[in-house]
């Protein structure tokens, strides 16, 4: 969380731009001896839906952040919409984000808000839109995930994949450029996971919007991304399209797909051998 | 002892001071920039007047009750030792003394301390912890203006009216005890307390300090929310630290506000 001066949005993007996002070579640390990524490089085409796989505490969602701007590399390029993310000033880098609509990973809707209050409040925020306009727009988003009839709850009193729904509508809110979803699938039933799933993929394709998923969810993600990237240990390790990789033989990805326990992301972690961890001596 | 044993604990010397030092550097730039975002939060009354609810309004009861038992119990006290002196009469005047220079504004803000700076920085580490604030700057909303600077300022401004309403339940509740169970003469009462109290030297005094203490308990409550471990740890520490904070630096803020309001009394 950083401290600010006040701002006043200004300068819109370039929603025609061919890549979406482009990291060149990125590397990033919360200090000098915590290296998180490192040669980050990746292109995602407008249009497209991109997923970033990898355990839990790889660095997906660091990436994120950086495409966000809340987090700054510490080398390499970080470009959306052909403009370099950290060299934007405050007034850029909130044009930037009127742009993008983020899922976090829980949904984190306002919990003092109705449902439709929490979609609404974007629309609040950055448009000078009549009550009725901001009105039928929310409820247009509420259908589109199948949740006009949830407006006047709470969100305490929805489901996890309720909750979900109502944060991609509000991340849709302001029909942005850029959808970044963190982790969307974690913790759903899977009839829940296969609903977040297609409305991800629809809204992408009806809205005209690129978006970014990261996951560790392999098989919904076959389902509906266009490219995948596979990172571990701060690394992009494997890529390609969905029937790549089902058809790899590259081991990182042949343990993740097949959720095998062992491999080339060890069982144990930074544990010595188990003999010399007990004193055990042959003969 | 060991040469070691003291490099170590020179080491974690020179680290407390560090993050002390660091978190104090931020603890000022927070202030700032919570001021600077005042105007465009003020801007939007709306936010801020939901606050005073919040804070205000909501801490009516524990602040009305204890006024009203705080007051009793000194005028049960000051009878007691008033009438040693033959100046029963006086109680009127010694009970508002008391609480419009001290425990008005003093117990006042202890209480709101506990009551609604605890929630606020119960409500603002929540939030962080919860991604809604990272969400709120993700939709290029400063939660600095959205939500900390409508409730720095609505404990601000409920703090003095607590405070006032702390004081007069006091007042009534000394002529409760006074008047209607001891039987002193109503008269008397409210006649010596109108002479004895001046509205610049006491009443204005009361309200500078309960503005003062608004002020102090407001911004611990805010930073040590924004400042929170993400974690229900973090929140509950921040939530003590609040209390804590707030009541140690109420008791000093009052000391050092006594000694120059009130010079007559001999310092």
């Amino acid at each position: 969380m950083t401290l600010s001066r006040p701002v006043r949005p200004s300068a819109s993007f370039d929603r025609s731009h061919t890549t979406a996002i482009e990291l060149d070579n990125v590397t990033f640390g919360y200090d000098r001896t915590r290296q998180v990524l490192s040669g980050i490089t990746m292109s995602v085409p407008r249009g497209q839906v991109v997923a970033i796989m990898g355990g839990s505490g790889c660095g997906k969602t660091t990436i994120l952040r950086l495409i966000g701007g809340q987090l700054r590399p510490s080398e390499g390029r970080v470009v959306v919409a052909g403009r370099s993310v950290p060299d934007l000033d405050r007034d850029g880098l909130y044009a930037l984000r009127r742009e993008i609509g983020m899922l976090f990973q829980f949904g984190a809707l306002f919990t003092d808000m109705t449902v439709f209050e929490n979609i609404a409040f974007p629309l609040r925020e950055h448009t000078d839109l009549s009550d009725q306009m901001i009105r039928d727009l929310v409820l247009m988003k509420l259908n589109a995930v199948g949740l006009r009839g949830a407006a006047g709850l709470v969100p305490s009193a929805l489901s996890g994949g309720m909750a979900r729904r109502v944060a991609l509508a509000r991340a849709i809110a302001l029909d942005p450029m850029l959808a970044l979803y963190d982790e969307p699938f974690a913790g759903l039933d899977p009839i829940s996971l296969g609903i977040v799933g297609q409305l991800i993929r629809k809204l992408n394709d009806a809205l005209g919007i690129t978006s970014v998923i990261v996951t560790h969810d392999v098989y919904e993600s076959l389902k509906i991304v266009d490219y995948l990237y596979f990172v571990s240990a701060g690394r992009i390790i494997a890529q390609g399209t969905p029937d790549e990789v089902r058809a790899s033989t590259d081991p990182f990805v042949r343990q993740f797909v097949d959720g095998e326990a062992d491999g080339p992301v060890p069982f144990h972690v930074g544990a010595p051998p188990l003999a010399e961890e007990f004193a055990v001596h042959a003969g | 002892m060991p040469a070691s044993v003291i490099a170590d604990g020179l080491r974690r010397i020179g680290a407390g001071t560090r993050r002390a030092v660091t978190r104090l550097g931020f603890a000022a730039r927070f202030t700032f920039a919570v001021l600077g975002h005042s105007v465009e939060g003020l801007r939007r009354i709306r936010l801020t007047l939901r606050e005073i609810y919040f804070a205000g309004a909501l801490s009516l009861v524990i602040i009305l009750v204890s006024g009203l038992f705080v007051g009793m119990v000194l005028a049960l006290q000051g009878y007691d030792i008033l009438q040693r002196y033959g100046a029963s009469e006086s109680l009127g005047v010694m009970v508002a003394l008391s609480l419009l220079r001290e425990l008005g504004p003093v117990v006042a803000g202890l209480l709101f301390a506990s009551r609604a700076g605890s929630a606020i920085t119960a409500e603002i580490g929540l939030m962080k912890a919860t991604d809604q604030l990272s969400a709120m700057e993700m939709m290029a909303v400063d939660p600095l203006a959205r939500v900390v600077a409508p409730r720095f300022w609505g404990g601000v401004i409920s703090m003095p009216l607590l405070a006032a309403l702390f004081s007069t339940l006091g007042v009534y509740g000394a002529y409760l005890v006074g008047v209607k169970l001891i039987g002193l003469d109503a008269g008397a009462f409210w006649g010596n307390m109108q002479a004895g109290v001046d509205f610049r030297e006491d009443v204005v005094n009361g309200i500078i300090k309960s503005v003062v203490f608004g002020l102090i308990v407001s911004l611990i409550a805010v930073f040590e929310g924004y400042d929170a471990a993400p974690t229900a740890e973090g929140v509950s520490s921040a939530t003590t630290r609040t209390v804590v904070g707030s009541s140690l630096s109420i008791l000093a803020a009052d000391f050092v506000l006594t000694v120059f309001m009130f010079r007559g009394v001999g310092v």
